[in-house]
């Protein structure tokens, strides 16, 4: 390890290392080859639906993006409205199990959170559909009475509660343990000493926390938020159960028209598509893609920029 | 305050704060106000039951609200300030479990009756038209794709990390750690095009489906997962084993698979059953890749396959004459499918604790 270049003495070459060390680099290169064959395949089945001429698309769209468009719309509004309501709960309960909650506890609250993690995505949708549309619909009607000057609130309120309000609430619920998990991790690792000098000068525990753990845990924060933000994005099955979908661009949250997300659009049409159909949904699965990449790649950069200026390591 | 009223010998430490134990009564009594309130309601014919939830909602927003007034009389601001924190962040704690309970309580109340009928484990849905009918082509269809995509990425997942902590220098290691960060957010659904696509090609068949392609699918979300956590195992072990190791004249590949292996190889099989349980609930690519069906097949590479996430949906959402046998289907699926994921999370973290290498810290 230490010896310089020059009194190196090359090691025997053994048949053992030869085999070994190749198979691992060919196991790492089958990653980059299945990455490329990903983008490969897409793009090939996605190529006749974004050439397609006007009128051959599906749900009467000139062209390939005034097909995706709308759903892109659903998507990332379905997320951002699930983020706006995750982010402040996951930090909060991260807060609580890290600062707040006795430690005996806490570890056993830990446990809990991770293992609502792992609940398949097709029973956080079932859940949905079957217990919390049919409850929460009152709720609606009152908004949409009280409040429906709010243009958020306005329009028709749907019967059945399947709005996009509920999908986001059902989504928020989903991407909790994760976020809830990162967070709290980073906001167990915010130097003691930190904590205690605040503390020592008088702060309490709010101030501490304000002065000590959220400076130190923003970048975690944010990657935490932006890792749920790619599960809220790319999430399936609750959207494709919950939804009852329209195909329109709308800011309304209470009404039966909805707009429809490209992964719930693809579960619900791809037993009937064929043709040029197909193409159309694998080419909205491929923006799709491009979508969590970039939200990805944004997270990638925060949480480096950290490890830069991180005063922990 | 309480210093005053409870006597004439004046506590220095304890002048200027809330009593002890007065959070707690606050919170009692504000969820008895709120739920009074819903009472009145329900007898005036304002709902037809009791609105539990929401009592304890609004109960515990009005704790916030009195908590934080009570403290800023008493303690002033500073005090009241923490106090409405940490009632609010009770509150989130609060707020997040009622949905998780209510979750679990639904899947268990709805499904338990089902899934503990005996045709719910022997029979399949093929020719099934009553209430009866289970979930046997489901089961033989996950545990075939599961094992399938687990023999695909496991070797896969381990050889990368070798490679990443052992040998990887320079650009390619750079790489592929890049490009397992970027696989860890393809979402599940794009995984399953994915397959489905490359099959289509392959066979030349615009429509086929099949259990093989479903476990490409599974892999390609699995792989990243694997990798990631053998990784972290592995540059757990200390660097003096493997010196010690070279010092004996052992070559690399032996120190590697005697030494650093046997010594992490706790953490990571956890990692390997998380991944699995993390697979094994998937909907979404085996909707698309793996297709559907009513009978039980066994060939992973001819015909579609059901599994039970899948099962649990179509039972949904393809309702047929008497629905409530569907739906009582559907939930005794859910049911099965979180007992499977929770009991491979808890396997993983026994292993984890009972075998894990004791690095002091």
């Amino acid at each position: 390890m230490t010896t310089g270049p020059e009194d190196k003495i090359p090691a025997r070459t053994r048949l053992g290392d030869r085999v070994f060390s190749t198979s691992t680099i060919v196991a790492g290169s089958i990653i980059l080859a299945v990455l490329a064959a990903v983008a490969i395949f897409l793009v090939i089945q996605a190529i006749p639906a974004i050439v397609a001429k006007p009128g051959t698309l599906p749900n009467g769209a000139a062209n390939f993006w005034d097909y995706v468009g709308p759903l892109v719309f659903g998507t990332i509004w379905a997320a951002a409205l699930a983020m706006i309501m995750a982010v402040p709960i996951s930090i909060g309960v991260a807060l609580f199990i890290s600062h707040y909650a006795p430690r005996r506890i806490a570890q056993v609250l830990g446990y809990i959170v991770d293992l609502l993690a792992a609940v398949p995505s097709v029973v956080f949708g079932l859940w949905g559909v079957q217990v919390l549309a049919p409850a929460i619909q009152p709720f609606y009607v009152w908004l949409n009475t009280n409040l429906g000057w709010i243009p958020l609130f306005g329009g028709e309120t749907s019967g059945t509660g399947r709005t996009i309000l509920t999908v986001a609430i059902v989504l928020a619920v989903m991407v909790l343990p994760i976020m809830t998990a990162v967070c709290r991790e980073i906001f167990l690792q915010t130097p003691r000493l930190h904590e205690e000098a605040a503390l020592a000068l008088g702060a309490t525990r709010w101030e501490m926390i304000k002065t000590a753990v959220l400076p130190f845990a923003r970048p975690g924060i944010v990657s935490a938020a932006m890792l749920g933000l790619g599960r809220a994005l790319g999430e399936t099955m609750a959207v494709a159960i919950v939804l009852s979908p329209a195909l329109v661009v709308s800011f309304f949250l209470l009404t039966s028209q909805n707009p429809e997300t490209i992964a719930g659009n693809i579960a619900l049409q791809f037993s009937e598509a064929s043709g040029i159909g197909l193409n159309a949904l694998v080419a909205s699965g491929l923006v799709l893609f491009v979508i969590t990449f970039i939200v990805n790649a944004v997270a990638r950069f925060v949480v480096s920029r950290r490890r830069a200026f991180s005063g922990a390591n | 305050m309480t210093a005053v009223t409870s006597g004439p010998i004046v506590n220095s430490l304890t002048t200027g704060k809330l009593p002890r134990g007065s959070v707690w009564m606050v919170l009692i009594g504000s969820w008895a106000i709120v739920g009074l309130v819903f009472m009145f309601v329900q007898f005036a014919g304002g709902t037809k039951t009791f609105n539990l939830v929401g009592s304890l909602f609004l109960g515990t927003i009005l704790f916030d609200i009195l908590i934080w007034v009570l403290s800023y009389l008493v303690e002033g601001v500073r005090k009241a300030k923490d106090r409405l924190v940490t009632s609010l962040i009770a509150t989130a704690f609060i707020i997040t479990l009622l949905p998780l309970v209510s979750l679990l309580y639904t899947v268990v109340a709805n499904g338990l009756g089902r899934m503990i009928e005996p045709s719910f484990f022997t029979e399949s849905m093929r020719n099934i038209v009553d209430a009866s009918g289970g979930v046997v082509h489901a089961l033989i269809g996950t545990l075939e794709i599961t094992a399938a995509a687990a023999i695909i990425s496991i070797p896969i997942g381990l050889l990368t990390s070798v490679y990443l902590v052992e040998y990887g220098r320079g650009n390619l290691a750079r790489a592929i750690t890049f490009l397992v960060d970027v696989m860890t957010g393809i979402p599940s659904i794009v995984a399953g095009l994915f397959a489905f696509a490359l099959f289509a090609l392959l066979t030349g068949n615009p429509g086929f489906r099949a259990g093989i392609s479903g476990a490409v699918a599974l892999a390609v979300l699995m792989i990243p997962i694997v990798v990631r956590s053998s990784e972290e195992m592995l540059k757990l072990v200390p660097n003096e084993l493997r010196e010690a190791s070279f010092a004996l004249g052992v070559p690399k590949w032996l120190t590697i698979l005697k030494v650093v292996i046997p010594t992490s190889i706790a953490g990571i099989v956890t990692g390997v059953m998380l991944a699995v349980a993390r697979v094994i609930g998937e909907t979404a690519p085996l909707l698309i890749a793996a297709g559907f069906t009513a009978s039980v097949n066994y060939d992973l590479f001819a015909n579609p396959m059901m599994t039970m996430p899948v099962f649990a949906y179509t039972q949904y959402a393809q309702q047929g004459a008497h629905a409530s046998d569907f739906v009582n289907r559907s939930w005794a699926t859910a049911l099965t499918l979180i007992l499977v994921v929770m009991l491979l999370n808890l396997i993983a973290r026994l292993i984890a604790r009972i075998f894990s290498p004791k690095l002091g810290r």
